[in-house]
């Protein structure tokens, strides 16, 4: 199992007008080959930047303010732009979590795919556009030869997402991230999304990193997890283990509080809410809403340390509670 | 089931479709919104409508509130008709009825007003309704705060002030003012952060069980009906597929649709495998429904009479309503 992006201490701010948004503050982990990764987390926890940042992409007020990144164990720090822009595609492919905002909607699906496909193999335009059929055939859309001439705006919730899959995919990556990539499709579309990202990996034989806030995406389509809280790394396990086992005390909140489809519980809320990120709270970004926290909370930072086999968590006191769920 | 509280009768809702022309906007179709529905919300329970985006849900709640005016049907609040009743009644009563039900809305940040206190929002209705005498605002407001979990100081804050969870709690809190029986609840949690959700699911449990209110609660997350109804109906394209107490829907679903449903969702245990039923092609626009049932375009069991018969919706075991021509197969 090899090891394919490497993410090192990152952090990434954004210098606003309000303050400095620490958006993502000292992440890390790696995502091997043939292990598909979740970042999980709520909304503003850091996922989407984590990996836009990993992948070069961040734009102004922004700034990657410390980190490095590596891609099978080389580093992608020192390339320029040109060299990031086809790292970005033939290496890692990237589904956004609005399509509509990766589809230009001036051009046609044909056109889109084609470009993309040139910006990556020396392909011409007829050659590429063949390829771009194929392409819209692989991610299941019907009558592949009419949809290359449709607008975006021609096309339903389900079919933009495809496309988009389908030009994340022609560069070739070996990683695809998918950043919620069915959160604004209807439950019976997402079924099919879900569906056509399994049968890509094994058919491309591409890893996977899925960035997602619903823990039940993340218990069916991956292996490992990273649970990220207000820009920081809270646990790292393997999927089953967060599931399991978890030790951080907001993992283990997080699953206590979403309802279930197969049972009835009661569910118990975390209190309080999402912390702002300019001005964090002191010590232990959950200190105020964790059920646990101790003075040692509010005063230190707790650092990422090893709870196991390849197991990370980020808490003062994961030795002395017990968070195991009742079965 | 108990009595019910609020009952609607075959009601139809169609919206036009324009077509702009040079000169002329022309109408080329209808959105079948509401095609015929009938159910019945009991008191003191909750009744979840779930489907997926367009089918009707928001349109539905709203005709029940007549905040939409329907093309034919009836809704009735308490045996008296609603849309008559507001129409004919002495202002009294028809103040009385408007104030017997209310909405919650999906987006806690557009529904309330970024320059009114807390104070003000929740006492809007009494401006309104001038049911509560003045010197008691200040105590109702309070005993509001409190029943939706805010404290006293908030009443002096802006909405700006509060996260999205608390700000669905100040719209609940609106809505409670008017004492109602009924309230239709669209979406209440799906703008919410995860670790949100739940504080609002469980107000919406506590408010039932101390104040006997019913629910209409929409919503296209089947995980959170589950949790907070006692009663569901599934709706595709306009129309009801099934209507049954909650845990026959859930454990023991007769409609195709609703089985593809549930079987979609993914369950936050890794160690259960899901048999998934993966329905091709789109949701069909609702401008030309697909002739038949509905849903037989997408259906896994769909045979030549479900291209030309409508099912009816009817009973199959006790209380348990399904639409479609071989339910008895999954039963
Ligand atoms: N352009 C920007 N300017 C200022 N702050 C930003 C900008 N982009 C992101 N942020 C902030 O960075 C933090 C992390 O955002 P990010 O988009 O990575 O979260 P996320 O986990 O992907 O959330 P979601 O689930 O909502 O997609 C948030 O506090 C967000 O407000
Ligand atoms: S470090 Fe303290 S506050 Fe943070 S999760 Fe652990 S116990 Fe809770
Ligand atoms: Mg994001």
């Amino acid at each position: 199992m090899g090891e394919l992006l490497r993410v090192d201490d990152l952090r990434t701010y954004f210098y606003t007008e309000a303050g400095v948004v620490k958006a993502v503050d000292g992440v890390s982990f790696v995502a091997n080959e043939g292990e598909p990764l979740g970042l999980v987390g709520e909304s503003g926890s850091g996922k989407t930047v984590t990996v836009l940042a990993a992948m070069g992409i961040v734009s102004r007020p922004g700034k990657i303010v410390s980190g490095k990144i590596f891609f099978k164990g080389e580093e992608l720090d020192h390339k320029s732009e040109k060299e990031m822009r086809k790292i970005r595609g033939k290496k890692i492919g990237y589904v956004s979590q609005d399509p509509n905002s990766s589809l230009d909607p001036l051009f046609t699906v044909g056109n889109q795919l084609v470009e993309v496909i040139r910006t990556h193999f020396e392909d011409t335009k007829d050659q590429a556009w063949d390829k771009g059929v194929k392409l819209l055939k692989l991610v299941g859309i019907p009558e592949a030869d009419t949809r290359m001439r449709s607008y975006p705006h021609e096309l339903s919730g389900g079919m933009k997402q495809r496309v988009a899959i389908a030009r994340a995919l022609a560069g070739e990556p070996e990683l695809l991230v998918a950043d919620e990539p069915t959160t604004n499709l209807d439950v019976t579309i997402q079924a099919q999304v879900l569906d056509l990202l399994k049968t890509l990996g094994k058919q491309l034989n591409m890893s996977l990193i899925l960035i997602t806030h619903d823990m039940g995406l993340i218990a069916e389509m991956t292996k490992r997890v990273v649970v990220l809280y207000a820009g920081k790394v809270a646990e790292e396990a393997s999927t089953l283990e967060v599931f399991q086992t978890p030790k951080h005390p907001y993992t283990a909140a997080l699953l206590a509080s979403v309802p279930r489809l197969d049972r009835k519980e009661v569910l118990v809320p975390i209190g309080g809410g999402i912390p702002n990120l300019i001005t964090p709270p002191s010590g232990c970004r959950f200190h105020p809403r964790c059920a646990y926290a101790k003075q040692i909370c509010i005063d230190q930072i707790p650092p990422l340390e090893e709870s196991g086999q390849r197991r990370l968590v980020a808490c003062h006191r994961w030795k002395e509670i017990d968070l195991r769920r009742k079965a | 089931m108990p009595e019910a509280l609020v009952e609607v009768q075959d009601l139809v809702k169609y919206f036009p479709v324009y077509q702009r022309g040079v000169l002329l906007k022309k109408k080329v179709g209808d959105v079948h919104a509401i095609d015929n529905v009938s159910f019945k919300v009991g008191r003191g329970e909750t009744l979840g409508l779930v489907g997926e985006s367009g089918c009707g849900k928001t349109t539905t709640g709203k005709v029940m509130l007549d905040l939409e005016t329907g093309d034919s049907g009836k809704v009735l609040f308490e045996g008296k008709e609603v849309h008559e009743s507001l129409k004919k009644a002495p202002r009294s009563e028809k103040l009385a009825l408007r104030r017997s039900m209310q909405m919650v809305f999906q987006n806690p940040y557009g529904s309330l007003d970024p320059r009114m206190t807390v104070f003000d929002i929740i006492s809007e209705p009494f401006v309104i309704h001038k049911h509560i005498p003045h010197v008691e605002w200040k105590d109702r407001v309070y005993s509001l705060l409190k029943l939706v979990g805010l404290e006293e100081y908030h009443a002096e804050r802006y909405p700006h002030e509060f996260s999205g969870g608390q700000r669905q709690r100040i719209s609940i809190a609106r809505a409670l003012a008017t004492e109602p029986k009924f309230i239709v609840a669209d979406e209440p949690v799906s703008s919410l952060d995860v670790s949100i959700r739940a504080q609002i699911l469980n107000l919406l449990e506590d408010l039932q069980k101390k104040t006997g209110i019913s629910f209409l609660y929409i919503s296209h997350d089947l995980s959170s009906v589950r949790q907070v109804s006692q009663f569901v109906a599934v709706m595709y394209l306009g129309k009801i597929f099934e209507y049954a107490p909650v845990n026959q829907v859930f454990d023991k679903p007769l409609n195709p649709y609703t089985m593809a449903l549930l079987s979609a969702v993914p369950i936050p245990d890794p160690v259960r495998q899901t048999k998934r039923i993966i329905l091709p092609g789109d949701v069909p626009s609702p401008v030309n429904p697909p002739s038949g049932c509905r849903f037989h375009p997408r259906c896994p069991y769909a045979a030549e009479v479900c291209k030309t018969d409508e099912p009816p919706l009817r009973e199959l075991g006790s209380g348990h309503l399904v639409a479609c021509h071989f339910a008895e197969k999954f039963a």
